[in-house]
């Protein structure tokens, strides 16, 4: 043995040094770029609930006067905006539809993309992937015409409605694609045994299949909600009857009249609208984590 | 219970032949296994005798009915996977029911059965948890338990101990057997491992490639395999197969050494090969002087395994055997040694078909 002793001294010190490169990278990647973005959720806050506020984020007077929209109709200038609630229902409406039309097809297209032999399954996969690929706002003129030649443009409810199928449409390609990881978990072992057990193809879906899956049902439905909750740009082009519009397309109202914009009403509304969304984060974060780390675990 | 028939049962997967015309009869309350390396179509076997695939071609009976085009869940079999395969979602309890609960039994009975089958596994106390909550060997019986509370007509078993430790490996070996008697229920065994089929089984099955190799009791595939495959197959360390030429008819020209056949039967017999393989288990090789020794050999490695030693060893070039020698006699690489073959333990095969080649021994014709 001549030379081959271990440095503990140097491995000590390579080891801090590669603590602190990683603590510097996270620093840099995570910690700086998030600084902005707090500082708006920060400035949103206090510009809500105060009557001035000053740099931005330093609140001033606490006040709920911003928050006046939830119990009378505001008016600007000449411009009467619609009460808070039924606009509410609307947003409800488009979400929770989007949200179960997305549950119900991915549910089904999932275990048969995962589960069933059929010609052209992979090019179909293919196909899907590239489907969620297409931006909502290419389709825009298209759906234009073609609600326009339906006669469904402008039509208030109907119209909204057209927009959560258009709006769960477009969500559907990658809710069926989550879905069909969550089926890929299961394994055969369990499918088979269940049939043998007893049970044919749709009540072992059912019975064992399904209670396997559901963190990923949960996850597709938060998903499809909060796009649904989202969605602007297709309600905002074919719904033209203020009573009709969800509340994205309401706040986009406020910004717009006569260049005047009053920042506590903008706030709390924006605050409002952005509830749902940060509820659903709150209780959904772990299996929000586990669609990408995907686990099924029982 | 019931015999269960293959015949001429072949299963495709595109132009994969996992399964290729395979005819296999079972008797009713027998204990059968499929052994085989894995790819070999076994558990393919198994599954289109449960019904979960359908064969290509070919027909499968229960007794005298058809049950090829039956669903799995007509044919009432009971299969333990080798995953197990518990609803990770149920209690051990509710595992055990789920078959009797989709056949609508009142509830009483199904408490009553459960709770019989479960006291027979010896898993009564762990109704009430989660399949999480077990060790593997506890798994094992829930999954062994599911399968019989539906008292099903044949007991199909997919590698069912091969993640269990080896301790509880064995012991579940004479436990599964005990059962199986007991309830008197037909059993096919899926297994890659010998011991478990020699060990267990009333026949067993030999596959490779997709086709049955040989079947036949534990002692038959042992001591008469059909085939190269089955005999280097089974047995460890599994039979020396040395490449002959044939000489004269009587004699074998091997690597290493000459062999004469002292017995006009073999002579004739040999004639009809030109090339054989010179087949001879480990144990039938006796470590001898040089008078009385067929070959000549050298020490390569010498393995001690408790009850007897594995000694590598040289004939010729490149070419080595195993034999087993008591852990008494003293040796070390190196060492040049002589073999004695003892002369009704060797087995010939033919070297294009691999196929056994059939002879007797005459009894005092040393």
């Amino acid at each position: 043995m001549s030379k081959k002793y271990i440095d503990i001294k140097k491995i000590k010190k390579r080891i801090l040094l590669e603590k602190i490169a990683k603590a510097l990278i996270v620093l840099f990647v995570a910690v700086i770029p998030s600084i902005p973005i707090w500082l708006m959720y920060l400035g949103l806050i206090a510009q809500a609930f105060s009557s001035k506020v000053t740099l931005g984020i330093i609140p001033n007077g606490f006040t709920l006067k911003n928050w006046r929209f939830l119990w009378s109709t505001i008016q600007m200038g000449l411009k009467k905006y619609p009460n808070i609630w039924p606009i509410t229902i609307n947003s409800l409406y488009l979400a929770l539809g989007t949200a179960l039309l997305v549950t119900f097809v991915a549910g089904l297209a999932g275990y048969a993309l995962s589960r069933m032999e059929f010609r052209g399954r992979t090019k179909m996969m293919e196909f899907i992937l590239a489907l969620h690929a297409f931006p909502s706002i290419v389709l825009l003129i298209a759906l234009f015409v073609l609600l326009n030649k339906l006669g469904l443009y402008g039509r208030g409810f109907i119209t909204l409605t057209g927009v959560m199928i258009t709006k769960a449409a477009l969500e559907a390609p990658m809710g069926a694609w989550i879905m069909k990881g969550f089926f890929d978990n299961v394994p055969w072992d369990i499918e088979w045994a269940a049939l043998v057990d007893g049970c044919n193809r749709l009540t072992a879906w059912r019975k064992v299949i399904l209670p396997l899956v559901l963190p990923g049902f949960a996850a597709v439905a938060v998903f499809a909600f909060l796009a649904g909750w989202a969605e602007f740009i297709m309600a905002f082009t074919f719904i033209r009857e203020d009573r009709w519009w969800p509340l994205s397309v309401m706040i986009y109202h406020v910004i717009g009249e006569y260049k005047f914009v009053d920042w506590g009403f903008l706030a709390a509304l924006s605050l409002f609208y952005a509830l749902p969304t940060i509820i659903f984060f709150v209780f959904s974060q772990k299996l929000l984590l586990r669609i990408y780390v995907g686990g099924v675990k029982g | 219970m019931v015999s269960v028939k293959l015949d001429k049962v072949s299963k495709y997967f595109g132009k994969v032949k996992a399964v290729d015309d395979v005819t296999l009869y079972i008797r009713d309350g027998e204990f059968v296994t499929l052994l085989g390396p894995s790819g070999c179509g076994k558990t393919t076997t198994l599954l289109m005798i449960a019904g979960i695939y359908k064969p290509t071609k070919g027909r499968i009976y229960f007794d005298d009915i058809d049950v090829t085009d039956i669903p799995p869940k007509d044919r009432n079999v009971g299969m333990v996977f080798q995953s197990y395969a518990l609803y990770p979602h149920m209690t051990v309890y509710n595992n055990i029911a789920f078959p009797l609960k989709l056949k609508k039994l009142p509830k009483n009975e199904i408490d009553k059965k459960v709770r019989e089958v479960a006291k027979l596994l010896k898993i009564d106390h762990l109704l009430d948890r989660k399949p999480s909550q077990l060790s593997g060997g506890q798994q094992q019986r829930v999954a062994l338990a599911r399968a019989l509370v539906k008292e099903p007509d044949v007991l199909l078993l997919d590698e069912p101990l091969s993640n269990l430790d080896a301790l509880l490996r064995v012991y579940m070996r004479a436990e599964l057997k005990r059962l199986q008697k007991t309830l008197g229920i037909t059993a096919i065994y899926v297994t890659h491992d010998q011991i478990e089929a020699l060990s267990m089984s009333d026949r067993i099955v030999v596959m490779n490639n997709g086709r049955i190799q040989q079947i036949g009791t534990p002692d038959e595939i042992y001591s008469k395999p059909s085939n190269t495959f089955v005999a280097s197959f089974i047995g460890t360390p599994p039979m020396n197969l040395i490449p002959c030429r044939v000489i004269d008819g009587k004699t074998l020209e091997c690597l290493g050494f000459k062999y004469v056949f002292k017995d006009e039967i073999a002579e004739k017999i040999l004639n009809e090969h030109k090339e054989v393989y010179f087949g001879i288990r480990p144990e039938d090789i006796v470590i001898t002087n040089k008078d009385n020794g067929d070959a000549e050999a050298t020490i390569l490695v010498v393995e001690p395994i408790g009850k007897d030693l594995v000694i590598t060893i040289q004939l010729e070039e490149e070419h080595t055997i195993k034999i087993l020698a008591p852990p008494s006699i003293n040796l070390k690489p190196g060492d040049k040694i002589y073999l004695k073959f003892k002369k009704e333990k060797i087995h010939l095969f033919d070297k294009k078909t691999g196929q056994r080649i059939e002879y007797i021994i005459k009894k005092g014709e040393e």
